[in-house]
């Protein structure tokens, strides 16, 4: 019984910091169509600037909220050199500028750790130990679902009820017709990524707290598993990001948990699999808006 | 008829570009010995062009936009490598599992008709060899058609991603460690024959280097055929399909056929090149084909113009040479005769990858656009045969 | 414009190739002095560059100490040729090419068997020996003669690990964890098992896949399995989150590693928290205390060598092993009396060093380091450094 609420605990904490990611590439594809393979590695790139901050002296909660502010630079600065240049492009070109992105932000980590495993800093009040039922986790995995939740409101209300928020739905919807509207698309565009990259940002405090060791490579698999979680359900749809989250989260840590042997190498291939049945199924993920194709 | 001609001179011209290649590959190694890393460079991007090439077909010909090329690498290669490990080594090599489940060794099978020895064995390994390599395409042809029938329904970034998952479920196949007997679970299949059991033993301790060779010969060969395909029917559909799908439809192309049929070919050739990576790398191991790899073939084909051949070819060679040869200074600390501190491990990767960059952004048709080098030599000609029409 | 693009790349290219052949045979003399080129094939990036990095920290110090040698009555610098392999199989083949063709006589290296297995063809086909320095794997070395090894093999260090395992906990049940698709975790969990099944032991294994970071399952399911050990040969990236985890769960079931986790960013995981932590390794500090001292002083001197080290000066196994190589290689160049490849490979059968790990000879099959003892080091959470439990023999 302990155990499987220690398993459950795990999942919903890790579901949740995939959360906070996927919904960075929700928001990002429904508005501009493009997978953004760069999302992932800002995520670990948020937890080395973390990282550097905190070595360099500055206090504890000074250095969460700078290294949010600059990953949120970050994100904007790519959009603005790497996609910007590009939106007349096709699809494909975009896509694999986000991959050269990758590919560089993970070589420049590389670069910069000298490929040492960092350590990432100690946040006490997320690190604390508490007890559920007998299983004794961090304060984190408490904490992570809350702020999740919390958070998606926040966003649904933003894109429900406020002026940014019309804009982008009117983006999503058309991108032409809202820019002949009237809508700064590219100002719009920045705010996805702005978004996107604090959640990230924030989900790295919360990700890197519980595996405090990072890697240049840290940011691929939950970025993918997050990109994942996003198709699952329904790319465009934040709530449909978040509750495939949890699902791939917990389903994990469930195979993780399977008493037979063998069942553990094929975490990482369920996660895709589940992804490509769902994609054959019901191709618009559980929540996802039907697109119609347009001749 | 004036057409005709031309045509004739560009295929004329491609093949004595492709023979000279042969040779001068072939006359380098052996007046300069094989030692150096000009070999290892042309060998790597010899078996690097043709999963370039073969990854074009599919991206830039036919428009489907597939991230699942290194497990199809990883399909052609396992087979070459399962299938001519040989006999005697297999306990030695599968020691894990108390020896293989897989009793034969092709070229083993072959030294037992032609010998051992001489021609006979040179021939024998050269036919098993062969053997496999097609082999390992084929298998990665079956597999790509499985995988097919779901997902090439899907539409662009869709598929992109539904192949990188397939990808990632195949190699976790090949890694688990129940398969072990026949895939050697997590340890690599070694002591296979690779590029340098090409080199033939003369008498008085020479040796006709033919390492280099190899790789370029099936390269062409493969090439010739894939150039083929492009300009035969079954091409002009594919491209057809890239312009416009409702269009292509129209037409009365068939499109899940079309579809499947360049996914199937271009996997083919992508098992063709994992098997010749396997030689090149003396190994075959799951780990190595990850999405990286893939990443790494897509930038190449980017680099080199999406929709050229050539410009695939061109840009693997100066990509290979340029990561994993001219830039090393870049690591050392010395480069250019430039002393810095900055130049310390990691800084080559990073200053490769700020190139990348500037290429996707600032040079988006890459080296070559959609043009072919003979597209570049006979322009000029083209245009004045043009104006002299219009006279 | 696009036409005189394309011609020019080509044109550099051809121009880059040939230049490339031409600079590739300048080994020699430089200033008078005769030069001898040892390689060190060794990852500086990649998963595996911690280790590596701490592993040349050895050579060069012992370079540093011992810049020449004696070959046939004459006085050689020895230069060291550094090749980054990028703890990557499908890179180690150019870097090793890159080594081969700079005219070195031997080469050192690598940390890690892949990448040492995915280059030993290369060596051999360019006769010129390699030396391992502790890559454990079986199969660097078998069927290859120019590949030599002195660290030990796998299948000892498994089998030292779970007697251990039996001996020091009395365990039953022992956890394997490794990561799948590698071929050190899984070979010696593999050797762990038969070792530990044979003597009335039960496992139960697991696998993770690459770049996973969440452990909190998988220790979790030992601690409900009831397992009395945990075994876990990983690379160093992964040992450390699993240590820094199971401190967060409260794990108190004993930690076993391979020689992998005897590096100081598992010990800093480690520090402070009530983890059981026991590794077998080469080396142990303090068995000299003449290097020790020497080595510490090295890298306390240079930054560079102590960002290499991890920050700090606690030596690793990897080191002492780096050291010993470069010294076995130098014997062996004095004993061939030539800088020839071939007469080096010759000598270095015969080759034998007492060397701070301890005496180092070959033996005639595969040219693996006769080796009966492993150390076994408990990491002093208090503290955060590594304490001697005992040399264990086979």
């Amino acid at each position: 019984m302990e155990y499987a609420i220690s398993v459950l605990l795990s999942g919903i904490s890790v579901g949740g910091q995939y959360a906070l990611i996927a919904i960075g590439y929700t928001l990002v594809y429904g508005i501009l169509r493009l997978i953004n393979f760069a999302h992932g590695d800002v995520f670990m790139v948020a937890g080395l600037i973390g990282i550097y901050l905190s070595a360099s002296g500055i206090p504890l909660y000074l250095t969460l909220a700078l290294a949010i502010i600059l990953t949120v630079i970050l994100g904007f600065t790519i959009e603005r050199v790497a996609y910007k240049p590009l939106r007349s492009a096709p699809r494909m070109s975009v896509m694999i500028s986000a991959i050269g992105v990758s590919y560089l932000l993970q070589n420049t980590a590389t670069f910069v750790t000298g490929g040492q495993p960092m350590n990432y800093v100690k946040v006490p009040a997320l690190s604390k130990m508490v007890s559920i039922g007998g299983a004794s986790t961090s304060m984190v995995t408490v904490i992570t679902p809350v702020l999740v939740l919390a958070l998606v409101l926040a966003l649904v209300m933003l894109i429900n009820h406020t002026k940014v928020g019309m804009a982008m739905r009117a983006v999503a919807k058309d991108f032409e017709t809202s820019q002949l509207m009237g809508i700064k698309i590219n100002n719009v565009i920045s705010m996805t990524f702005i978004i996107g990259s604090a959640l990230a940002a924030l989900g790295s405090i919360l990700y890197f707290t519980n595996y405090p060791y990072i890697t240049p490579a840290a940011g691929a698999m939950p970025g993918l598993k997050a990109f994942v979680a996003a198709v699952f359900g329904g790319i465009g749809s934040i709530p449909g990001a978040v509750i495939g989250a949890f699902i791939i989260g917990i389903c994990e840590n469930v195979i993780k948990a399977l008493p037979f042997e063998g069942a553990t190498t094929f975490v990482d291939a369920f996660t895709f699999a589940l992804l490509i049945v769902v994609l054959v199924v019901k191709p618009t993920g559980l929540f996802g808006e039907k697109a119609t194709e347009k001749v | 008829m004036i057409q005709k001609k031309k045509v004739s001179r560009e295929t004329l011209l491609c093949l004595v570009g492709a023979v000279a290649a042969l040779v001068i590959v072939t006359v380098l190694e052996n007046t300069i010995g094989p030692s150096g890393q000009l070999f290892i460079v042309l060998k790597k991007g010899a078996v690097y062009s043709l999963a370039a090439v073969s990854l074009n077909l599919l991206n830039g010909f036919t428009g489907l936009f597939s991230l699942g090329h290194a497990g199809f690498m990883l399909l052609g290669a396992y087979t070459y490598a399962i299938l001519t490990v040989p006999v005697s080594a297999k306990d030695a090599v599968y020691y894990l599992f108390g020896g293989s489940a897989v009793k034969f060794s092709l070229p083993d099978i072959f030294y037992g008709i032609f010998g051992s020895e001489g021609a006979g064995g040179m021939a024998a390994l050269t036919l098993g060899v062969l053997l496999a390599i097609i082999l390992g395409g084929l298998v990665a042809a079956f597999f790509a058609y499985l995988i097919g029938l779901p997902v090439l329904r899907l539409k662009s970034d869709y598929l992109a991603i539904a192949t990188l998952g397939f990808a990632e479920i195949i190699r976790a196949i090949f890694q688990w460690q129940a398969l072990g007997p026949v895939t050697n679970g997590a340890n690599m299949i070694t002591q296979i024959p690779t590029f340098s059991s090409f080199n033939i033993r003369l008498g008085s301790g020479k040796t006709l280097y033919l390492a280099t060779f190899f790789p370029f010969l099936i390269l062409i060969l493969c090439l010739v055929v894939i150039v083929m395909l492009i300009n035969s029917s079954y091409g002009r559909a594919f491209k057809a399909i890239r312009e416009d799908e409702v269009a292509a439809e129209a037409m009365g192309i068939n499109l899940a056929r079309h579809k499947r049929l360049s996914f199937c070919i271009s996997s083919f050739f992508a098992g063709i090149s994992g098997a010749l990576f396997a030689m090149y790398a003396s190994n075959a191991q799951a780990m190595v084909y990850t999405s990286t790899m893939t990443y790494e073939i897509l930038l190449i084909v980017v680099i080199g113009g999406i929709g050229s051949v050539s410009g695939s070819v061109l840009a693997t060679f100066l990509y290979v040479a340029c990561s994993e040869w001219w830039l090393r200074g870049l690591d050392m600390g010395k480069f250019l005769g430039i002393q810095s501190g900055l130049f310390r491990s990691g800084f080559r990767m990073v200053v490769f990858s700020v190139v990348i960059m500037i290429v996707v952004l600032f040079f988006r048709r890459g080296i070559m656009g959609d043009k072919e080098f003979t597209d570049l030599l006979f322009r000029r000609r083209k245009k004045q045969k043009a104006k002299e029409a219009a006279k | 414009m696009k036409k005189f693009l394309a011609l020019a790349l080509a044109l550099a290219m051809s121009c880059g190739l040939m230049s490339g052949c031409g600079s590739s045979d300048d080994g020699g003399s430089t200033d008078g002095d005769k030069v001898v080129k040892i390689g060190v094939f060794e990852p500086a990036s990649g998963d595996s560059a911690s280790g590596g990095k701490k592993e040349m920290l050895g050579m060069q110090y012992a370079q540093s100490e011992t810049p020449t040698v004696e070959i046939g009555g004459e006085t050689y610098t020895v230069e060291l040729v550094y090749a980054d392999n990028g703890s990557d199989t499908s890179k180690a083949p150019t870097a090793a090419t890159q080594l081969t063709s700079e005219g070195v006589s031997v080469i050192l290296g690598s940390y890690g068997s892949g990448v040492s297995m995915a280059a030993g063809p290369i060596f051999r086909d360019a006769g010129i020996p390699a030396m391992g320095v502790t890559c454990t794997n079986p199969n660097v070395t078998a069927g290859n003669d120019f590949y030599f090894r002195i660290c030990f093999l796998d299948p000892f260090q498994g089998t030292i690990l779970a007697n251990f395992a039996k001996d020091k906990f009395a365990a039953q049940k022992a956890y394997l964890l490794g990561e799948q698709g590698n071929e050190y975790d899984q070979g010696l969990i593999t050797f762990f098992e038969q070792a530990f099944t044979a003597a009335g032991g039960e496992v139960i294994k697991d696998s993770f896949p690459k770049n996973n970071s969440d452990f909190t399952s998988y220790l979790n399911k030992a601690k409900s399995e009831g397992a009395d050990v945990i075994f876990t040969p990983v690379s160093i990236a992964y040992a450390t989150q699993i240590v820094s985890q199971a401190a967060n769960l409260g794990i108190e079931i004993p930690f076993l590693g391979s020689d992998t986790l005897d590096d100081n960013k598992v010990v800093e995981a480690a520090k402070g928290t009530n983890v059981q932590l026991y590794v077998s390794t080469f080396y142990q500090e303090g068995g000299n205390p003449e290097f020790d001292a020497g080595i510490k002083e090295y890298i306390n001197a240079n930054a560079d060598a102590k960002t290499a080290n991890g920050g700090d000066d606690t030596i690793s196994a990897v080191t002492a092993m780096g050291y010993d190589a470069y010294h076995v290689a130098l014997e062996a160049l004095k004993a061939a009396g030539s800088t020839d490849p071939a007469a080096v490979q010759e000598a270095l059968w015969g080759a034998s060093y007492d060397g701070v790990s301890g005496h180092i000879a070959f033996d005639d099959t595969n040219g693996d380091a006769v080796r009966d003892t492993a150390y076994i080091k408990v990491c002093d959470t208090a503290t955060g450094s590594w304490k001697l439990e005992k040399s264990q023999t086979a």
